[in-house]
């Protein structure tokens, strides 16, 4: 099964997953402690592992992840957005996981092919959301400089948050009017108690609404995919 | 109000301060308490009393050993962005992970001690503690993932599993853990070289390279021959340590040579034979004035991995700090499970400030 | 409290419904809410445990080796109180 024909509501949040685990992996080694070393490994692995069963329902989960080209994969722009310092990986997914739990709650609930995954990932979500918004909660509230450094990181992340609630095949029985209106009030609300101001400004960028999910990526994406597929590209046919 | 403890501890200082005879006295009480407990093979534990250098040992030890699952997440998590399937970067996620598990098990069994992690931290950065040499090498290619996997952690798991049986019980449990949680990563590595083996004739050049960068510093892993070892005689008699560092290498090499035949990989030793006579393998002589070059500093990575775990902790100063801010501005106003907790079943009652590890020494 | 200074914890786990909580290590953080989290990542990745408790190590007082005596040894001459004391003629069954 080549990629360009591979459902497109699978490869959406496959990609999503897969982007933003790779992203998170990243932090192996570098994290401010050694307990959030562990914390933020376990959301990675619940999100690669994510990634797989969905990938693997549009076709074979390694041939998608390693050869396609930058164009075919259909994540948000959010999560390939690199991590930054701690605050920005925090304030992607406070974001992002709070999307992912609205989202996945509803597919859980609906009759869609998702439905038993979501019901699963759910649980998995419900606590990557709580980890954001602790940490949310003591950067912003914290000292000057992470209060500071928390509302460059919110007002940064806040213009790709827009394409969250753009139609995607094959989820047409989300309500995206339900999500956008509980998505503004849970991310509002942890903000507030976080003593941060929700970003005023566009929700999109330049690019047409829903970038991400049509092949259009940010710069930063394509020198992941070239570091995460080298090594699978340089060996072709090779089992690992 | 002073708590249990502190009455202890003080009751011990002020005995020291009244006169020598009577501190005389205790500390021979206290030290025979200590050799017998040895000599029967019952676990010390933290708030027992113990020879200064009995606890200076175990801290210089647990410490080395915990910077080294730290400094040892480098090398791997070097791999992690280019794992080349995505079970294998699950799988090398994971092993990651594990290992900052295991650096905060072993910090947590140190601060038993009486030290903080934070000292601890602080000895590591500015070179006054080591870490393991064998992190000091580069992993070069994926099957280096491998190559750790099956002969770094197959020769710590040599040297750990003897120390289950640690006469410091919090280093012993620490361990009995760690062990557990290790099998999977020898494995791990074990079967990722198979793969390579039998793969394609490049991958299988990889699998023999890696190998044959890896098996001689991982012989290393086991310290010095025993007559040079400086240590080790009294770390045996206090039962810290239970098999010197040759018997232990011995029995890696022992293990490993019929594993490389399984892996159809050759270990980089024209010596290595079989000796009918002893039992075991004999094996070639080991270049040690490497070790001590890469010991002293000169190793491939020691300056890139030293600088980059310093950097990140550096780098993590401003998230710490406003964690600990946020934490003095909402004291109190927690959410904790009090109500769900019975009384009867939880410790007793909230006292001073004294920083203890498993309820033990005080930190100064 | 400075940035070196995030406090330590005991964490208490149960392995599952009908045992009690076990004390299965240490961890940092800077309060109750983050030092649950830090427990659940740290000792439960494995599915090691149904439910957490966490205290300040601090706020934990211990018996004293010092006490050892005092406080155990009067336990181990009452052997009154174990089953085996008793002598109860072969046959008596149920008991």
């Amino acid at each position: 099964m080549t990629a360009t024909t591979a459902p497109l509501a699978a490869l959406a949040l496959g990609d999503d997953a897969l982007v933003l685990s790779h992203r998170l992996g990243e932090w192996a080694g570098h994290a401010p402690v050694l307990e959030e070393e562990v914390a933020l490994a376990n959301i990675a692995l619940d999100l690669l592992g994510q990634a797989r069963v969905l990938l693997s329902m549009a076709g074979d989960e390694d041939e998608l992840a390693y050869l396609r080209e930058e164009r075919a994969f259909r994540n948000l722009q959010l999560v390939e957005q690199p991590n930054g310092d701690f605050a920005h990986t925090i304030a992607r997914q406070l974001y992002f996981s709070t999307y992912q739990r609205l989202l996945y709650g509803q597919l859980a609930a609906g009759k869609t092919r998702f439905a038993g995954l979501a019901a699963k990932a759910v649980k998995e979500v419900a606590y990557h959301q709580d980890h954001a918004e602790q940490w949310t909660l003591r950067l912003g509230d914290g000292t000057d400089e992470s209060h500071q450094r928390m509302d460059r990181a919110c007002a940064a992340l806040w213009r790709f948050t827009g394409e969250m609630f753009q139609p995607v095949d094959g989820l047409d029985g989300v309500d995206r009017e339900e999500l956008r209106t509980a998505w503004e009030e849970s991310v509002g609300q942890v903000l507030g108690r976080a003593t941060l101001t929700v970003p005023e400004g566009p929700r999109t960028g330049a690019w047409t609404a829903g970038a991400g999910r049509q092949g259009v990526h940010t710069e930063p994406f394509g020198r992941m995919l070239a570091e995460m597929q080298h090594l699978h590209r340089s060996h072709p046919g090779a089992s690992w | 109000m002073a708590t249990t403890a502190h009455r202890t501890a003080r009751t011990r200082e002020d005995d020291r301060t009244d006169g020598r005879s009577d501190e005389d006295v205790l500390a021979s009480a206290y030290e025979t308490a200590f050799d017998a407990a040895v000599a029967a093979d019952e676990r010390i534990e933290p708030r027992d009393w113990m020879p200064d250098a009995y606890r200076s040992t175990l801290v210089r030890q647990i410490a080395q050993h915990a910077h080294s699952e730290i400094i040892g997440m480098q090398p791997e998590a070097n791999w992690i962005t280019r794992a080349p399937s995505l079970r294998r970067k699950a799988i090398l996620m994971a092993k990651v992970q594990d290992e900052a598990g295991h650096g905060l098990y072993l910090y947590s069994a140190a601060e038993t001690l009486g030290t903080s992690r934070e000292e601890l931290l602080d000895k590591l950065h500015s070179g006054r503690q080591k870490y393991s040499s064998i992190f000091n090498y580069p992993t070069l290619t994926w099957a280096d993932v491998g190559a750790i996997g099956w002969l770094v952690d197959g020769a710590a798991i040599t040297n750990q599993v003897p120390l289950c049986r640690c006469s410091y019980g919090p280093y012993a449990r620490a361990m009995v853990r760690i062990c557990k949680e290790e099998s999977f990563h020898q494995r791990q590595g074990y079967e990722l070289l198979l793969t390579l083996s039998r793969g394609t004739p490049e991958q299988h050049a990889m699998a023999q390279d890696a190998v044959d960068r890896w098996w001689w510093p991982s012989l290393m892993m086991f310290g010095p021959p025993d007559d040079e070892s400086q240590h080790s005689a009294q770390s045996m008699a206090w039962k810290i340590k239970r098999h010197s560092n040759d018997e232990l290498r011995q029995r890696f090499v022992d293990i490993c040579v019929p594993q490389a035949e399984s892996l159809g990989l050759t270990l980089p030793d024209p010596e290595l034979r079989w000796n009918e006579e002893r039992g075991h393998y004999d094996f070639g002589p080991i270049d040690w004035s490497e070790f001590k070059q890469v010991l002293k500093g000169n190793g491939p990575c020691n300056e890139q991995r030293m600088s980059r775990r310093r950097r990140a902790h550096e780098e993590g100063a401003w998230v710490r700090e406003a964690a600990a801010a946020y934490a003095t501005k909402h004291n109190g106003a927690e959410t904790t499970s009090a109500g769900e907790t019975s009384a009867g079943d939880t410790a007793a009652g909230r006292t001073g400030t004294a920083h203890t590890g498993e309820t033990g020494v005080r930190r100064a | 409290m400075t940035d070196t200074d995030w406090p330590l914890w005991e964490v208490f786990v149960r392995s599952r419904r009908g045992l009690s909580h076990t004390h299965a290590g240490s961890l940092h953080a800077p309060d109750a809410e983050l030092a649950l989290r830090n427990a659940r990542d740290l000792y439960t990745r494995r599915g090691e445990g149904v439910s957490l408790w966490v205290v300040p190590s601090a706020a934990i007082t211990a018996s004293s080796p010092d006490e050892k005596d005092p406080f155990f040894e009067p336990a181990a001459d009452k052997p009154y109180r174990h089953p085996t004391f008793y002598e109860i003629p072969e046959g008596v069954r149920h008991l």
